[in-house]
C-alpha cells in the first residue's frame, strides 16, 4: 500500500488517473479507515487530498458559498454565515456520526460514499447543491443529486475527484431544514430522512421548493410532486397532507434490519411534513 | 475453622462508607491492563476462520496453502484438539464450539485457526484454507425449531423429561416442570383470567471489550494464559482440561474486564489460542473482532411464552401457569428451566405451574447473560398481572402488593422463602415520588418486579499483613463492579483499620486455592464472606503475637478497634497493642502474620426488585424515549453504596437498550445481520434519564453482614416494566420484545384500524 499526499488537485488527479491498482481518497477517513480496518476495501493507493490548497476552506462569494473537499463537517457549524444561509445543510452535516467523526468527516465523502441513508446529501439535494468536478479533461460542475448513482457507486470517472461543493446565494425569505429518523438520540444512521428547501414571498406564500427524502431509494429521492405540493401555497394543513401523501409515495424502499417498507413510507411522510414546517418557520413563515 | 456465617447485626465503621475504588485511577487515565494490552516478545497473531453457513457438514479442510504461506507458523482444526471429553457431555460441547468437528452450527462458527508473524499474513492465511461444506437446511427461530418439520440439529437429541420416552429425535433437548397446587382448579375460581403469548428475541451482553488473551505453551508442556475473563479457574479448568494438562502446569492471570454480564464465563478463543501456541512454539495472540465477539460469543435465548393468570374480584391470584421455550444455540442448555423456575418467583401462589423447552437452533450457544432467563420470563408474566389489574380495576401497585410473596412463602420454584425484600420494594415504590409525578400528552408510567437466586460458590482468600501493618488482600473473584474496593472495605472493617491501609488484588490461578467465577452476583457475596473469615484467621494470630509480646495468655486479649487489647484486672497496666506494633514486631514472634480462608458460601439470600418507569412514544414515527426510570432493589447491606447504586443502573440500562432496540436479526440465509454496534443497538448516553436508585437493606441472614448480590436482579424488572410504560403511553398491548420503532407504529395502527 502507498500513501501519498500531493499538494494540487491537478497532481493529485494525475496520481488518481494514472494508479494501476484500487485507489482511494482520503479525507476524513471516517469511512475509508474503517472499511479497510474491517477488510472490507484493500487499497493500493491512498491519496490524501488534506494539503491541497484551498480544500480546507469555505469561502463566500458572489454566487454563495464554496466548501472545500477536506472540510471537516464541524467546521461547518463554526461558520456564522453559513449556519444562517442554510441551516438544514449544517444540521445534516452535523448529524453525522458523533462529535469525533464530525471533527473527521466531510459532506464530499459522504456524498461519494454513494449511501442512501448520508445524512447531509438530502439537505444537499433540497438545496440545490452542486459538485465542482476535476478530472483528467478539465473541470465540470454538476448536480449533486448525479453523483450517486447506486449504493457503493458514483457517477465519477476514473481519475475525477470532487473539489468543492457550491452552494447558492440566498434570496430573503428562505430557509431549509433536515430530519432524519434514527432508534437513538444519536450515533446512529438514518431509517428514512427528509431535507426540504423553501423560499417564501412577503405574505407567507411559497415560491420556491425542494424536497429529498434519504434512506427510501438506492439513491437520495428528489420528490418534485413534494416541491409542487407546496408552491402557491402557504403552510396549510391540507398542503401537508398533500406534502406528506406523495412523498409517503415517491418511496421505493425496501425491509431490511433498519425497517420496514410500511415504516419508512409512513416515517417519510412525516419527517417531510416536520422538516417542511421547520424550513417554513426559519423563512420567516408563520 | 469454626467460621460462623450467621448475621450479627453490628455497627460498621467502613462498610456502608464510598471511597475511591482502587483501581480508579489506572483505569480514567488508560494505565490499566485489559485483555488486549498484554504483550510478550516473539508473540504471533492468532484469527479464526467461520463458517459463512448457518448449518453445513464439513466435508474435509485443506490448510496446505495457508501452511505453505510465508510468515504462518501453525495452523490448526478440530484434529489438533482431539477430544479429551471421556463423556462428559457439557466439555464436548464446548470443545465442538471452540472448534467444529464435524458440522458448522452456525454462521460464525469457528472451523480452523492460523498464527501468524503479524496480522496481514494471518488474514491472507485464512483465505488460503479451503473447506469443502455441505450446506444443510438451517433453522433460528425458536417456535419454527420446535416444529415437526424443522431440520435437525443433532439427531442424537431425544427430549429429556418427557413422560415417555420419544422414540423420534427433536430440537428439544429438555422439558422441565415447577410448581404446586392444582391450577386447573384454581382457574375454575378466577373471576378474570388474562391468556397471552410473548415473544423476546435474542441479545448480546454488548461488553465493550473484546475477548482477547494471550497464551504461551512452553516445550516442557507448562503454559500461560493472559486472558479477559470473569472466572480464570474455570478458564484454567476446562482448557486444561481440552489440551489434556494438569491444571497446576497452566496458570491463568485474568487481566482487567471491560465488561462481562456472564458472557465471559466460557472459553471460546482460549483453546484455540494454547492449541496455536502448543503448534506454532510461540506465544499467540488472539483478540475477537466484534463482528466475531457477536457472531461467535455467547447471546442469551431467543424466547416464545405464553403465560395465563386468574384471580378473583378482590384481587387473589387464582392460578397462575406457564409454558416457556428458549433457545440455546446448537447445544444443549437449561435455559428455560431457569426461566421456568423465576417466572412466578415474586408471588404467593397456591396453585402453579411452569412448564420450560429447551430448543436447538442453528445460532451461537447461549451463554448467561446478567440474571440469565429471568427478564424474559419477567416480561411475560408481569405484562399479565399488569394487564389482570387492569381489568380487575386495581392499582397495579395494590394488586402485586396483594399477592406478594413473603417470608414463610413457598416459593413458585419449590424452597420456602427466609425473609425477603419483594413486600418492602413495592411499598417503597408505592410511596415513591415518582408514582405521583404528572404524565403529558403521549407519555406513559409502566412498572414491574423481578427475581434472581444469586450464588455463593467456593472461595478462596489469603490475607497477608506487612511489616509495616499494611494488608494485602489476594482473592480469586475477578473484580467486575468494584469488588475490590468493597473486600477491601470489608477487610478494614473486621481488622478495624483504615480502608487506606488496605490493598486487594485479583490473584492468579497459582497463587490461590480454586475460586468459582464471578457470576450469580456472587463476587462481593461470597469474598466477603471469605475476607471476614480471613481477617478473623489473621486476628487470632495477632491476638496470639500480643500474647507473647505481653507474656500473657491469649484468652486475656481481646482485638478491638484496630488494637490488642489486655482483658483482666491483673493486665490493668498493659497499654494497647496496634495492628502495626504487634506487625513490626513479626520477625521476632514467629514470622509473618496472615489469614486465610476457603469456604462454600452458603445461603446467598434471594433478592427482589421493583422498577417504575415513564416513557413518552411518538404516535407518528413510533420512536421511545424513557424520560424517568426509578430501582428500588434490597441489597441486604450495601459494602460500597455507589457501586450498588452503578449495578442498579447499569441492569436497567441494559434492560432499557434490550426492551427498545437490541436484537439480533438473521436472513433468510441463515446469517446474522447486525453484528456491530451500528445495527445492533444499545443505548448511548443521551438514550438514557438519569436512572434513580434506592436501596432498601433487608438483611441476609446466612451473611455476617447481611449481604446479598446485587448485581443481576436490576436487569430482570425493566423488559416488563417498559412495556407497561409503552403500552400505557400507545394506548396497545406491546407483546414483543424489542419494542423497536417500526414493531410499535405496526401496532398503533393496527390498533387504529381496529
Amino acid at each position: 500500500m502507498r500513501y501519498i499526499r500531493p499538494l494540487s488537485i491537478e497532481d493529485a488527479v494525475g496520481q488518481l488517473a494514472g494508479a494501476a491498482g484500487p485507489a482511494a481518497i482520503l479525507a476524513g477517513g471516517s469511512d475509508l479507515l474503517v472499511r479497510m480496518k474491517g477488510g472490507f476495501v484493500e487499497p493500493e493507493l491512498i491519496i490524501d487530498i488534506k494539503s491541497i490548497a484551498g480544500l480546507r476552506d469555505i469561502s463566500e462569494t458572489a454566487d454563495g458559498f464554496s466548501i472545500g473537499a477536506a472540510v471537516p463537517c464541524a467546521v461547518l457549524g463554526e461558520n456564522a454565515a453559513l449556519k444562517k444561509a442554510w441551516p438544514g445543510v449544517v444540521e445534516a452535516a452535523k448529524l453525522i456520526g458523533s462529535k469525533q467523526v464530525q471533527g473527521r468527516c466531510t459532506i464530499v465523502g459522504n456524498l461519494c460514499n454513494a449511501s442512501p441513508a448520508a445524512d447531509s446529501v438530502p439537505a444537499l439535494v433540497a438545496a440545490g447543491a452542486k459538485a465542482v468536478v476535476v478530472g483528467p479533461s478539465g473541470k465540470r460542475t454538476i448536480a449533486v443529486e448525479t453523483v450517486p448513482t447506486a449504493p457503493g457507486r458514483t457517477s465519477l470517472a476514473k481519475g475525477e475527484i470532487i473539489e468543492a461543493i457550491l452552494l447558492g446565494k440566498r434570496a430573503p425569505r428562505s430557509s431549509d431544514a433536515y430530519l432524519r429518523f434514527i432508534p437513538r438520540t444519536e450515533m446512529d444512521i438514518a431509517v428514512v430522512s427528509a431535507g426540504v428547501n423553501l423560499t417564501l414571498d412577503e405574505a407567507g406564500v411559497v415560491t420556491a421548493a425542494r424536497v429529498a427524502i434519504g434512506a427510501a431509494a438506492p439513491t437520495v429521492l428528489l420528490v418534485e410532486e413534494g416541491a409542487e405540493a407546496l408552491v402557491g401555497r402557504k403552510l396549510d394543513e391540507a398542503a401537508l397532507e398533500r406534502l406528506a401523501k406523495v412523498c409517503a409515495g415517491a418511496c421505493r424502499p425496501i425491509d431490511d434490519k433498519r425497517g420496514t417498507i410500511e415504516f419508512r413510507r409512513k416515517v417519510a411522510g412525516v419527517l417531510a411534513r416536520r422538516a417542511a414546517m421547520t424550513a417554513y418557520a426559519r423563512a420567516g413563515g408563520k | 475453622m469454626n467460621f460462623d456465617p450467621r448475621f450479627s447485626g453490628r455497627k460498621f465503621a467502613s462498610v456502608g462508607t464510598r471511597p475511591i475504588r482502587p483501581d480508579g485511577v489506572d483505569k480514567v487515565t488508560g494505565r490499566a491492563r485489559y485483555g488486549a494490552d498484554f504483550n510478550m516478545a516473539g508473540q504471533l497473531v492468532g484469527r479464526v476462520l467461520r463458517s459463512p453457513h448457518a448449518h453445513a457438514k464439513i466435508r474435509k479442510i485443506d490448510t496446505s496453502k495457508a501452511e505453505a504461506l510465508a510468515g504462518v507458523k501453525a495452523v490448526i482444526t478440530a484434529a489438533d484438539l482431539p477430544d479429551l471429553t471421556d463423556g462428559d457431555a457439557a466439555m464436548y460441547d464446548i470443545l465442538d464450539n471452540c472448534l467444529a468437528r464435524t458440522k458448522a452450527l452456525y454462521d460464525g462458527h469457528a472451523v480452523a485457526a492460523v498464527a501468524a508473524v503479524d496480522a496481514h499474513t494471518a488474514r491472507q492465511a485464512l483465505k488460503l484454507i479451503e473447506v469443502d461444506y455441505e450446506v444443510l437446511p438451517h433453522v433460528t427461530d425458536v417456535d419454527e425449531a420446535m416444529a415437526h418439520h424443522a431440520p435437525l440439529i443433532n439427531d442424537t437429541v431425544f427430549t429429556e423429561g418427557l413422560e415417555e420416552k420419544p422414540v423420534k429425535p427433536s430440537n428439544v433437548t429438555k422439558r422441565s416442570q415447577f410448581g404446586h397446587g392444582d391450577v386447573h382448579q384454581g382457574f375454575g375460581h378466577a373471576d378474570f383470567i388474562v391468556e397471552r403469548s410473548f415473544k423476546t428475541e435474542q441479545t448480546h451482553q454488548g461488553y465493550i471489550e473484546p475477548h482477547a488473551c494471550v497464551a504461551s505453551v512452553s516445550s516442557d508442556g507448562t503454559a500461560e494464559l493472559w486472558v479477559c475473563t470473569q472466572g480464570h479457574f474455570v478458564y484454567r479448568q476446562h482448557c486444561a482440561q481440552l489440551l489434556g494438562m494438569e491444571a497446576s502446569k497452566l496458570r491463568v492471570t485474568s487481566s482487567e474486564i471491560g465488561g462481562g454480564f456472564g458472557g465471559k464465563t466460557h472459553v471460546w478463543a482460549e483453546p484455540v489460542a494454547l492449541a496455536l501456541s502448543r503448534k506454532a512454539g510461540r506465544p499467540v495472540k488472539l483478540v475477537m473482532t466484534r463482528d466475531e465477539v457477536f457472531r461467535a460469543s455467547g447471546p442469551t435465548s431467543a424466547t416464545s411464552i405464553d403465560v395465563k393468570i386468574g384471580a378473583r374480584k378482590d384481587g387473589t391470584i387464582t392460578a397462575a401457569e406457564a409454558t416457556l421455550r428458549y433457545s440455546s444455540g446448537p447445544y444443549a442448555g437449561a435455559w428455560a428451566e431457569v426461566g421456568a423456575m423465576t417466572a412466578f418467583a415474586c408471588y404467593k401462589l397456591d396453585n402453579v405451574k411452569t412448564v420450560g423447552y429447551e430448543v436447538l437452533v442453528n445460532r451461537p450457544k447461549t451463554a448467561a447473560y446478567r440474571a440469565p432467563s429471568a427478564p424474559m420470563a419477567a416480561f411475560a408474566v408481569e405484562s399479565a398481572v399488569d394487564e389482570l389489574a387492569k381489568e380487575l380495576g386495581i392499582d397495579p401497585v395494590e394488586f402485586r402488593i396483594r399477592n406478594a410473596a413473603q417470608e414463610g412463602t413457598q416459593s413458585s420454584y419449590g424452597p420456602v422463602y427466609g425473609p425477603i425484600g419483594i413486600g418492602p420494594t413495592l411499598e417503597a415504590a408505592k410511596n415513591h415520588a415518582h408514582m405521583k409525578a404528572p404524565l403529558k400528552k403521549n407519555q406513559g408510567r409502566g412498572m414491574a418486579c423481578g427475581f434472581w437466586f444469586n450464588f455463593g460458590g467456593q472461595t478462596c482468600t489469603d490475607l497477608n499483613i506487612g511489616m509495616d501493618g499494611s494488608v494485602s488482600l489476594a482473592v480469586g473473584t475477578v473484580d467486575v463492579g468494584g469488588s475490590r474496593a468493597s473486600l477491601s472495605l470489608v477487610a478494614a472493617e473486621e481488622l478495624g483499620i483504615d480502608y487506606s491501609q488496605v490493598k486487594a488484588i485479583v490473584a492468579d490461578t497459582s497463587s490461590l486455592g480454586y475460586n468459582d467465577m464471578t457470576d450469580g452476583s456472587r463476587g462481593t457475596f461470597s469474598s466477603s464472606m471469605a475476607t471476614i473469615s480471613a481477617a478473623r484467621n489473621a486476628i487470632k494470630t495477632l491476638r496470639e503475637r500480643a500474647a507473647q509480646m505481653w507474656d500473657i495468655s491469649v484468652d486475656d486479649v481481646a482485638w478491638e478497634q484496630g488494637h490488642a487489647v489486655a482483658k483482666g484486672e491483673k493486665h490493668g497496666n498493659l497499654g494497647k497493642l496496634s495492628l502495626k506494633e504487634i506487625a513490626a514486631q513479626s520477625g521476632k514472634t514467629g514470622g509473618p502474620i496472615a489469614g486465610h480462608s476457603e469456604l462454600v458460601a452458603d445461603g446467598a439470600g434471594v433478592s427482589f426488585a421493583t422498577h417504575i418507569c415513564d416513557v413518552e412514544v411518538d404516535p407518528e414515527t413510533g420512536a421511545t424515549r424513557v424520560i424517568r426510570y426509578t430501582v428500588v432493589q434490597d441489597a441486604g447491606k450495601a459494602v460500597h453504596p455507589t457501586y450498588v447504586e452503578g449495578q442498579y443502573q447499569g441492569g436497567a440500562a441494559q434492560g432499557i437498550g434490550w426492551a427498545l432496540n437490541e436484537e439480533y436479526i438473521y436472513g433468510k440465509d441463515g446469517r446474522l445481520q447486525n453484528a456491530g454496534f451500528l445495527d445492533y443497538r444499545i443505548p448511548v448516553c443521551s438514550d438514557l434519564p438519569m436512572i434513580d436508585t434506592q436501596i432498601l437493606e433487608i438483611p441476609n441472614p446466612n451473611h455476617p453482614y447481611g449481604v446479598r448480590g446485587v448485581g443481576e436482579t436490576s436487569i430482570v424488572p425493566p423488559l416488563a416494566a417498559i412495556a407497561n410504560a409503552v403500552s400505557n403511553a400507545a394506548g396497545v398491548r406491546m407483546t414483543h420484545i424489542p419494542m423497536s420503532p417500526p414493531r410499535i407504529l405496526a401496532a398503533i395502527e393496527a390498533e387504529r384500524e381496529g
